[in-house]
């Protein structure tokens, strides 16, 4: 099997572009991977592309070939869509075409165009990633989907909105220094707490932005890497997918997320590492809750602890286990179709000590990105490891 | 959704809701009593593809619910109302809490199915109504 590296990683800025059309935004961070990996675009073998909401936003479908121009790359082009974990798919897909021999070089990201639809519209396109008959005609949002899951977390395990909050501080306190992320300001438990509601408990606050923005990852083999001299120290060695029901009212548990712990431990046994080994994480945060729900999937938290993480210190920067040091979906922002691709390039600056909070991490040798579709029906995890070439 | 040209409806989940506001809303069940909701032909459960309609029980409890603040356009007018998750027998369903001040929701609310319609678009929507 052929080990997979990082060769290079590029992010366009998240935030408000509304007149930005994905070709562009993608085109962007395409420029930015290659820039930093040295790879040639000749070299590329494929291109795995995440998107999500392109025929609502863009009135666009088939992106694959359109975003294979706008990377100027001649290699087959896919799209994957997989809600909010459509580049995570993409990403998996890429890392097992390269460690069976069928690629070399692999072009995987995503982008999203949102903020051009207004508030309205980007929740009614957001909201399709339910079951339209059972819950999108009952009046459940995304955010309401969350909420729900929230109150049975509360009514289950314990815990309060404060508690979340926390969470909330914490991802806006990592994003200062990231010059990508949509915010960079801080915030305190208080700002959250007297934010205009959204679904209950959670609010303004408690919810990431609508964005736009792009993410691309240039994935090689080592061979690759090793005949090319590229500088590439962080590779991806463990992956994993887990599906559940579509319908949060038809899944077994409400206020877990199986489908996460179904791809954490997939890829760590991929990895052949377990929780204790990871030192540092990128989740799905799209909503304070979802940060919860995901530590506890992959055991980075016991079940029912994972609410008290952030207050408690242990996810900060300075923590034992950092969690969303980029900021995460929270504060860096959510162009929902990059953000599992923009998740793997933000742990492995991390990694490689070329994150503005690589200090935080110094040691760090391993690092886990998950990432979520819909109310978690579809999530993916990669490990990432410092490894010699 | 209907419109003007055309009165398509969504087999299975359109026959549901006429079979609820007659109430006679029922369930999906397999040879193995796993439950689940129409439009299916198959248990998500077990692929058993035998699957027979069985009454659901006239009361449900609610197990989770939120008051939504930012609807989608399609519940503009609607907003706020309580959106909950609430298992009658061998399912839980999803719907809007309806009659009811909203802060007197919680979970273990007795309902039992209401359909209403939205006020914005004035089509039906799955309601529970406190017993
Ligand atoms: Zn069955």
């Amino acid at each position: 099997m052929h080990d997979v590296r990082v060769a290079g990683a590029g992010l366009t800025a998240f935030g408000h572009s509304p007149e930005r059309t994905s070709r562009d935004l993608f085109s962007e961070a395409t420029i930015a991977a290659f820039d930093d990996g040295g790879v040639s675009r000749e070299d590329v073998d494929a291109l795995l592309y995440g998107n999500f909401m392109g025929e609502l936003s863009e009135h666009q479908g088939h992106h694959g070939p359109l975003m294979a121009e706008a990377a100027g790359v001649q290699a087959p082009a896919t799209r994957y869509e997989s809600a909010c974990a459509s580049s995570g798919t993409a990403v998996r897909d890429a890392v097992m075409r390269i460690r069976n021999g069928e690629d070399d070089v692999v072009l995987v990201g995503g982008a999203e165009r949102m903020t051009n639809l207004g508030t309205a519209g980007a929740t009614e396109a957001l909201a399709i990633a339910a079951d339209d008959l059972w819950e999108v005609r009952a009046g459940m949002t995304f955010p309401g989907a969350y909420a729900l899951m929230a109150q049975a977390y509360f009514d289950e395990y314990g815990g309060e909105h404060e508690d979340l909050a926390h969470i909330a501080v914490k991802n806006h306190e990592n994003a200062l220094t990231n010059e990508k992320a949509q915010y960079q300001s801080a915030i305190e438990v208080a700002d959250v707490l007297e934010a205009p509601p959204v679904s209950e408990p959670l609010g303004l606050y408690d919810s990431c932005p609508i964005s736009d923005g792009a993410a691309a990852v240039v994935l090689v083999s080592d061979e690759y890497a090793a005949e090319h001299g590229l500088d590439a120290p962080v590779s991806i060695s463990g992956t994993g997918q887990g599906g559940d029901r579509m319908a949060l009212h038809d899944r077994e548990f409400l206020a877990r997320s199986p489908a996460a712990r179904d791809a954490g431990e997939e890829a760590y046994a991929d990895a052949g590492i377990d929780a204790g080994d990871v030192d540092v994480a990128e989740v799905h945060d799209c909503f304070t809750i979802a940060e919860v729900l995901a530590i506890e999937a992959l055991d980075l938290e016991s079940v029912g602890e994972g609410i008290s993480a952030a207050r408690d210190g242990r996810t900060t920067a300075d923590g034992e286990t950092p969690v969303n040091l980029s900021g995460g979906l929270k504060a860096k922002g959510h162009p929902v179709g990059a953000t599992g691709a923009s998740q793997i390039a933000e742990l492995a600056a991390l990694l490689s000590g070329d994150h503005p909070n690589s200090e935080f991490v110094p040691d760090a040798t391993t690092g886990v990105a998950h990432n979520a579709g819909g109310t978690v029906a579809s999530a993916t995890v990669h490990v990432l490891e410092v490894s010699d070439q | 959704m209907s419109d003007d040209e055309s009165e398509v409806q969504d087999a299975g989940f359109d026959e549901w809701l006429d079979a609820a506001e007659a109430d006679e809303a029922y369930a999906l069940e397999c040879p193995n009593d796993h439950g689940s909701l129409p439009p299916r032909r198959v248990c998500p459960e077990c692929g058993a593809t035998e699957l027979e309609e069985v009454p659901l029980p006239g009361t449900g409890e609610i197990e989770t619910f939120t008051v939504t603040h930012v609807p989608t356009p399609a519940f503009e007018e609607d907003a706020p109302y309580a959106t909950a998750v609430a298992r009658f027998g061998p399912v839980r369903v999803t719907g809007q809490v309806v009659g009811v001040n909203l802060e007197t929701v919680e979970n273990g609310l007795e309902v039992e199915l209401e359909i209403t319609v939205s006020e914005t678009t004035g089509e039906r929507v799955l309601g529970f109504s406190p017993i």
